[in-house]
């Protein structure tokens, strides 16, 4: 991961100039008397790869349909490629792509027919440095697709049928990839190959993807920057190795000596480790160094805020970390 | 290309995509064959007894008034099922998401649905011809008035269609609107013509489209001493104009208006509401 950037980011929140593809600040969404967001601020630079992580009702949904365009906020300044989605018209449509969860539309069309059409609508939104739509051929060969192209819709597999998904939300090259929840229903091999094309759309194409997902391990995979959405506010903004660090600091070292089993927490696990071979050489064995997960730390922040919020003030030590 | 030409055009073909995909499918065929097969079985049955005060094949007059019914069901409900079938599988979406998709998909929805609505009245009087008499198919202006009441009847059916389709949410409902078409067709004088009717039904009648495109193809098709039989005793071409007009105007007046409003509230998390409903009907 690209951790030298991230400390730049991590120290200007909204670094000026026109590689900021999304900028959000104070995002507010309240339905009737409720408030889902409370005031969201992030940003996310050309190329970036970012996951929206939370428990569910936290307002992800909420938050990537305000940057798609299909809803509308309460308050709060939003800018997605330059334009308040508010607003956007049609040319910045064109620079968008959106894949939602499942949907079972078109399934009387083959899938190239599919792929095929929607292509034409961003012929005309090409520019030299984009050419639109992507050619057929190609994209069918990027996602897998290319035995199934003369399938009917219907008869995809739920997998396939994903695939097809994520196919249609690139067809037009985007430059800003909305993904929510993408590989529900894909087998190991096809998770895969997804994440492979991920990190070619992220750093060949220079695509910024803002994906959701509950799976923790896909998210440590495929973001440059973890986003933790809970209680409506952004409660975590970092790299996966930052996250991990930063909120449960120690790692676990595990080892046996003389058959005895050992268990020690420290922060400076790799000077342990020198210290412990210089003092018992061969006879420490089984040696294991564990490092705090992202799982663990997602699990610490989403249950101090969880509990903070309880208690009528809302934790918000993280950022008071990232910030200082 | 300019982007709105290339999203006419994407529309165009969209609808002849969709005509392919909808004859290469059994449900579908089944969908346009089976109401054919029925009403033709019925003609056939009616061929025999004669308009009253004439000498005129029922059968005869029942043909062209079905074509009329059936332009009606084919622009209006069948545009508005679609619609509300489509936005629950999440086609409108993805279309919201392409850029200018409305109006691709919109140009495709018109082009399917006039070819299927033109191809059916095409398999309901061809084979018609051989067992009714009195149909005047060899008649200059039969064919130009067929095409010209088909046409004008899809351009007073197919807006409202629209606005019907955006404004019913849940599929279930569209039974609200199949069963009041119902009655309007035994009001519209489709099967049987309405003299005998007290005159408030027969103004009722005359409100809605059905009434007159079956009597406007009457005027395409019948013989011109048929038309003494009609209300007013005339085919009275110049209302049917005026009164398909009206509806013609108020569907595109109010039709981009109600789509708009239906497309702007379209979202990832309705879809996933409308959803969960279904499952709970199911379950």
């Amino acid at each position: 991961m690209t951790a030298v950037e991230l400390a730049g980011v991590a120290e200007t929140p909204h670094p000026p100039g026109k590689d900021l593809v999304l900028d959000v600040r104070d995002l507010r969404m309240r339905y009737g008397s409720t408030d889902v967001l409370h005031g969201v601020d992030f940003t996310a630079r050309r190329g970036e790869v970012l996951a929206l992580l939370g428990p569910n009702g936290a307002g992800k949904t909420t938050t990537i349909e305000i940057l798609e365009g299909f809803r509308m906020r309460s308050a709060g300044e939003v800018s997605v490629l330059g334009v308040d989605p508010g607003r956007g018209d049609e040319r910045w449509r064109a620079r968008l792509g959106v894949v939602l969860q499942s949907w079972r539309d078109h399934g009387k069309w083959k899938v190239r027919d599919l792929l095929d059409h929607l292509g034409i609508f961003y012929r005309a939104y090409a520019t030299e440095r984009i050419p639109r739509p992507w050619p057929v051929d190609e994209l069918l060969d990027a996602v897998g697709l290319t035995p199934h192209a003369d399938k009917r819709v219907h008869q995809l597999s739920g997998g396939q049928r994903r695939r097809l998904d994520v196919a249609v939300g690139i067809v037009g090259r985007p430059e800003l990839l909305f993904l929510d929840e993408p590989t529900v229903g894909f087998d190991p091999a096809a998770r895969r190959e997804f994440h492979e094309l991920v990190h070619r759309l992220a750093d060949l194409d220079e695509t910024t993807i803002l994906l959701t997902t509950h799976d923790l391990d896909e998210a440590e995979k495929l973001a440059d920057r973890i986003l933790i959405l809970a209680g409506g506010r952004i409660i975590a903004d970092g790299s996966p190795d930052e996250l991990a660090r930063r909120v449960a600091g120690d790692a676990e070292i595990r080892w046996t000596r003389g058959g005895e089993r050992f268990v020690h927490a420290t922060a400076d696990a790799t000077g342990f480790v020198r210290e412990l071979l210089t003092q018992h050489g061969d006879e420490v064995q089984e040696l294991e160094v564990r490092r705090a997960s992202l799982e663990d730390a997602y699990m610490a922040l989403v249950y101090e805020q969880e509990s903070g919020a309880r208690a009528g003030a809302a934790a918000r030590v993280w950022q008071q970390g990232s910030e200082a | 290309m300019n982007p709105t030409t290339a999203a006419v055009r994407a529309g165009l073909r969209r609808g002849l995509i969709e005509l392919r995909n909808t004859f290469t499918n059994g449900q579908d065929l089944w969908n346009y064959f089976f109401p054919t097969v029925v009403l033709l079985v019925t003609m056939f049955f009616m061929r025999g007894s004669t308009v009253p005060g004439t000498t005129f094949s029922l059968g005869a007059r029942t043909l062209p008034s079905a074509l009329g019914m059936g332009l009606a069901f084919g622009g209006m409900l069948m545009l508005a099922s679609q619609l509300v079938v489509e936005r629950e599988d999440g086609t409108l979406l993805r279309v919201k998401a392409t850029p200018n998709g409305m109006l691709g998909y919109l140009i495709g929805k018109i082009v399917l649905l006039s070819t299927v609505a033109m191809l059916s009245m095409l398999l309901q009087l061809l084979p018609a011809i051989f067992f009714l008499d009195g149909l005047e198919l060899a008649r200059p202006g039969a064919w130009l008035g067929l095409l010209a009441v088909a046409l004008l009847g899809l351009v007073a059916t197919l807006p409202i269609g629209a606005v019907i389709g955006s404004l019913i949410e849940n599929p279930r409902n569209l039974g609200l609107v199949m069963l009041p078409t119902m009655g309007l067709i035994a009001l519209s004088g489709i099967f049987y013509p309405i003299n005998g009717y007290p005159g408030w039904l027969q103004a009722i009648a005359q409100v809605f489209p059905i009434y007159w495109l079956g009597l406007g193809m009457r005027s395409a098709l019948l013989p011109d001493d048929l038309a003494a039989v009609e209300l007013g005793g005339s085919w009275r071409h110049l209302e049917t104009v005026g009164v398909l007009g009206a509806w013609a105007v108020l569907g595109l007046v109010l039709a981009p208006v109600v789509l708009r409003r239906m497309a702007r509230r379209e979202s990832g998390s309705r879809m996933a509401a409308r959803r969960e409903r279904a499952i709970q009907r199911v379950g």
